[in-house]
């Protein structure tokens, strides 16, 4: 009997560890905190997302503030509808603040980066940022090459 | 060919076949078989190795299924029932396998428990008292909390005896219980055979190939050769029938050559070997 | 001509060979599926077969985590450099291991490790008559020793794949960040932004649990159907780490085409 409750104990110990080690990679380590952001949404157009997601984070001054939540083709202007949900703590972003696209590292994933504006109003829950910069794919590739061989 | 056909129900025998035929693969095992077990009795079905006695006892234990025929056990049809009404009836056999089969992660005393703690729900302690009593009976008390591994090979048998025992059969099934066994033990086994079946008023079947030792304990004898019974009655009886039945004088006797062993009595060497007959 | 008749025949015997053997193990699937639950009035037998399965495979998995992780940071860096991005080191290492290597390796070591012992140990049984035995005394081995394994091997593969990875992302972390100098904030900041609890670490989880149930079949029935005999049951013990180790690798592509791809 008793080392029927040793080995019981030792797996009780074997599934919480397998549970724990899950739990970290899904609760710790991943975003998830941030996919479950509630906050209000923020609408912009761009040109070009590039290899925008859903997902992606919203930065401001390099802090993520919010997700991107969907992307979609305005009907009309043929640009990229994305809707970005911002978490409420960040709720006085001027209303002429700028929307770029900029690359985490030099292949890393998209993010959106606000460059606030100077606007005394703030932006509201349905909110459109109308100052946008698309994705600089090519550009940043052959400025980068440039740069490089000017230092050889 | 066959003495009994039993066409009578009779509640005297505890195990009847009634025209089994039973193959595996391309190979007829029995081929029409009719026999009856005796209740209360210790039955020895002899035969040269082969023979399918092994496969009767898993038809008896509802195992195998024969082909055609009915198998009655205490008047159950095995091979037609349902696995409940199976599952019950088998609760009423015990099983003496070839090596024991014991459960080689449990001791003895585990071993002896285990039919116990699977078909009833008594305390530990009454449990651990009919373990110890029944290891008595075979005289392995002391071993109780070895391991099979650490046991010699006739320890290991009486040990699955007593697992057979434990929940009280009223049929006993012993597959080939000396083989492999020295003299000594043996000797033990055959008495632990006699001794149970009259004590706890059993029906024992007995299927080995140890003619003289299975006949010294036998009431009844049945002898089986080529997929057909070749011989059946009294130990005496069976004597008496060898006259009209040379394999069953071939068997009994032990000789090398007879009608048993036509298949080795093949074409001449000669001839496998690619020389042609003599022209 | 002959010669390619001869070969074209043995082909078919090998198909039909093959068609015969998947429609058993489906039948022994059926089987096994009215015992599922049932199996679980036991659940100490469960528990000492998660402990026969899971635990004593814990060493070989930790061990092996480890070691891949760190394999994963060297290569990583060295190719990451090539780019200037070794700050998204942690994501390649953290992203390699939950949706691929972790489920593929851990299930491929289990199948080694305990997939064979659960197959010996049935054919085993079956060989001195455990299995009959068992029978002749009104238990169901299918309830008794089949079920309470196959339990134990379904449950401890994802827990040891979900170790593996968290392991070998630590030995990643420890060459990345510690060895080689990258930004830890970096390392661990580009994971946290990078990996999603659903799409990667649920989804990994679902593969090591598919893993571990085609194991877990596949080591009960290889047993259960071994020929009763010392070369049957090592060609048993091969036969589940052979078709263990395809079955893996095949479900793995046809998993990862549905969730990650397209």
């Amino acid at each position: 009997m008793n080392v029927q409750r040793g080995v019981e104990l030792v797996v009780g110990l074997f599934v919480l560890a397998g549970i724990a080690a899950l739990m970290v990679m899904a609760l710790q380590w991943s975003n998830f905190g941030a996919s479950r952001i509630s906050g209000y949404e923020v609408l912009a157009r761009f040109d070009n997302v590039g290899g925008l997601s859903e997902q992606s984070p919203v930065k401001l001054a390099g802090l993520t503030i919010g997700r991107v939540g969907s992307i979609e083709i305005h009907p009309e202007t043929f640009q990229a509808e994305v809707r970005m949900v911002i978490d409420d703590k960040y709720d006085n972003l001027p209303t002429d603040s700028f929307a770029n696209i900029y690359t985490a590292g030099m292949l890393g994933a998209k993010y959106i980066e606000i460059s606030p504006g100077g606007s005394l109003e703030s932006l509201q829950d349905g909110d459109r940022i109308t100052m946008t910069q698309s994705a600089i794919i090519l550009e940043s590739v052959v400025s980068k090459f440039l740069f490089d061989k000017a230092k050889e | 060919m066959t003495p009994e056909r039993s066409t009578r129900a009779d509640s005297a025998a505890m195990i009847e076949l009634e025209g089994v035929t039973f193959a595996r693969g391309a190979q007829t095992i029995f081929s029409d078989v009719s026999m009856s077990i005796p209740r209360g009795q210790v039955t020895v079905v002899l035969g040269p190795s082969g023979t399918g006695k092994t496969t009767l006892l898993r038809l008896v234990g509802g195992q195998e299924r024969p082909a055609r025929g009915r198998v009655l056990v205490d008047g159950v049809e095995v091979n037609r029932v349902r696995r409940k009404s199976l599952y019950a009836l088998r609760r009423r056999m015990g099983v003496l396998f070839q090596n024991g089969a014991l459960f080689t992660d449990l001791t003895v005393g585990e071993n002896v428990a285990f039919p116990l703690r699977a078909h009833s729900q008594l305390d530990e302690e009454l449990i651990r008292r009919i373990v110890l009593f029944k290891l008595e009976a075979v005289g392995l008390r002391a071993a109780r909390d070895k391991y099979p591994a650490e046991l010699s090979g006739g320890m290991a048998r009486r040990a699955a005896l007593a697992r057979a025992m434990a929940l009280d059969p009223a049929l006993m099934l012993y597959d080939e219980p000396f083989a492999g066994q020295d003299p000594i033990s043996m000797g033990v086994l055959l008495r632990l055979i006699r001794r149970l079946n009259d004590a706890l008023a059993l029906t024992s079947v007995v299927v080995t190939h140890d003619v003289k030792e299975a006949m010294s304990i036998a009431d009844k004898v049945i002898v089986l050769a080529g997929g057909r019974v070749i011989g059946s009655g009294t130990p005496d009886e069976v004597l008496a029938q060898r006259e009209a039945e040379p394999a069953l004088a071939q068997f009994l006797d032990g000789n090398a050559e007879g009608p048993l062993n036509a298949d080795d009595q093949q074409a001449p060497l000669a001839e496998d070997l690619g020389l042609g007959g003599r022209s | 001509m002959t010669a390619l008749l001869d070969a074209i025949s043995r082909l078919g015997r090998l198909a039909i060979d093959a068609v015969a053997h998947a429609g058993s193990m489906a039948l022994f699937a059926l089987r096994l599926a009215v015992v599922l639950f049932p199996t679980w009035s036991r659940p100490r037998d469960v528990a000492q077969q998660v402990y026969a399965a899971g635990v004593l495979s814990l060493v070989i998995i930790l061990v092996a985590g480890g070691f891949v992780g760190l394999v994963l940071g060297l290569q990583g860096y060295n190719i990451l450099n090539k780019f200037n991005a070794t700050e998204s080191l942690g994501v390649m290492v953290a992203l390699s291991l939950v949706r691929e290597l972790g489920p593929v390796v851990a299930a491929l070591l289990f199948a080694g490790r305990a997939g064979s012992a659960i197959t010996a140990e049935i054919a085993l049984m079956k060989t001195t008559e455990q299995l009959a035995a068992l029978e002749m005394m009104a238990v169901d081995p299918m309830r008794r020793v089949i079920g309470p394994r196959f339990w134990g091997a379904l449950i401890s593969v994802p827990l040891l794949a979900a170790m593996f990875s968290m392991v070998g992302i630590i030995g990643g972390y420890l060459i990345g960040v510690v060895v080689l100098g990258v930004d830890q904030a970096s390392f661990w900041g580009q994971i946290r932004e990078q990996m999603d609890p659903w799409d990667d670490v649920a989804e990994g989880a679902l593969k090591s649990l598919a893993f571990g149930a085609v194991i877990a079949l596949i080591s009960v029935y290889e047993g259960y159907r071994a020929e009763p005999t010392a070369s049957g049951m090592a060609r048993a013990t091969t036969q589940t780490v052979v078709l263990s180790s395809l079955a893996v690798l095949g479900l793995d592509f046809v998993m990862t085409a549905f969730m990650f791809g397209a």
